[in-house]
C-alpha cells in the first residue's frame, strides 16, 4: 500500500521520538542499577538525586509518549 | 483515561489492529512507545523504592562479640566466625604481628564465600574470581562492584571483639 507523505512524516517523528525513549531508558537502566549499588554499599546519600533524575527521566519518556499518540491520532484521522 | 486514550472514535479493535498495512505501523510504534514508557515507569518507581528504604533506615545495634584471643591465629593465618547473627559468615585475617582485619565472607557479586590467598596476600572470590584487598576489602578484580562489608574489631587485653560492621547496605 502506497503511503502518503504526510503519513512518512509522522512515522518518521514517531520513530525519532522512540529512539529518544530508548535512550532516556538507558540511562534511567544505568541510574537504577548505580544507585542500587551504592545503596547497598551503604551509601544512601545517592537515593534522592538517583529518585530525582529518574523522575524527570520518566517525565521525558512520558512526554515523548504523548507526542506520539498525538501524532498517531493526527495521521490516522484524515 | 486521557493518557491512554484512542486515536480515534472508530471502535476500540479497529483502533488497535488495524486492517491498513501503514495504520498498522502507526499501532505498532504506539504500543511499543506505550511499553517503553511503562518500563520507564517501573525504572523510577525502582528509585523510589531505594529512597523509601533509604529514608526509613535504621542502623542495626550491633553486639559486642568476642571472636578470638588475639594470639591464636598467627601471621597469616585465618578464623571464620558468625557476626552479627548466627549464619552470617566473616573472616578475620592477622595480616601482621599487631593487625587484624575481619570482613563478611559474603561476596559481594552473587555471595559466594571469600577466602584469604596467603601468598597474593587478598581475599578471593573462586566463583568468578572476584579478588578484594586485604587492606580495606576494596575490589582488586573481577565482577564485584562493591567492597566487602568489614568487621570493626577492637582488642581488649588478649580479645579480639567485633563491635559493628561498616560498609554495609540496608
Ligand atoms: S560470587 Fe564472587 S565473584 Fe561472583
Amino acid at each position: 500500500m502506497k503511503i502518503d507523505p504526510p503519513q512518512s512524516r509522522g512515522l518518521t517523528a514517531i520513530d525519532g521520538a522512540m529512539a529518544l525513549i530508548v535512550i532516556l531508558l538507558m540511562v534511567q537502566i544505568w541510574l537504577l542499577s548505580a544507585t542500587l549499588e551504592s545503596f547497598l554499599a551503604g551509601h544512601r546519600e545517592a537515593a534522592l538525586p538517583g529518585a530525582v533524575v529518574s523522575g524527570v527521566l520518566f517525565l521525558g519518556c512520558l512526554a515523548l509518549y504523548l507526542f506520539v499518540v498525538r501524532i498517531d491520532a493526527e495521521a490516522r484521522k484524515g | 483515561m486521557k493518557l491512554f486514550r484512542r486515536p480515534s472514535s472508530a471502535p476500540l479493535w479497529q483502533d488497535e489492529f488495524s486492517v491498513f498495512t501503514a495504520g498498522e505501523r502507526y499501532v505498532n510504534r504506539r504500543q511499543f512507545t506505550k511499553f517503553l514508557t511503562l518500563t520507564s515507569l517501573a525504572m523510577f518507581v525502582g528509585n523510589l523504592w531505594i529512597l523509601a528504604r533509604s529514608w526509613f533506615y535504621r542502623a542495626p545495634a550491633y553486639p559486642r562479640r568476642v571472636v578470638a584471643r588475639a594470639d591464636e591465629l598467627a601471621v597469616g593465618g585465618t578464623r571464620i566466625f558468625d557476626y552479627p547473627a548466627a549464619g552470617m559468615s566473616c573472616i578475620l585475617v592477622r595480616t601482621a604481628t599487631d593487625s587484624w582485619v575481619a570482613y563478611s565472607q559474603k561476596c559481594t557479586h552473587l555471595s559466594c564465600a571469600v577466602y584469604y590467598a596467603k601468598e597474593q596476600d587478598r581475599l578471593e572470590c573462586p566463583c568468578h574470581q572476584g579478588f578484594f584487598s586485604i587492606a580495606d576489602g576494596a575490589v582488586l578484580q573481577g565482577p564485584p562492584r562493591r567492597p566487602l562489608p568489614r568487621v570493626r574489631l577492637e582488642r581488649l587485653g588478649g580479645e579480639l571483639i567485633a563491635v559493628r560492621m561498616e560498609g554495609e547496605g540496608a
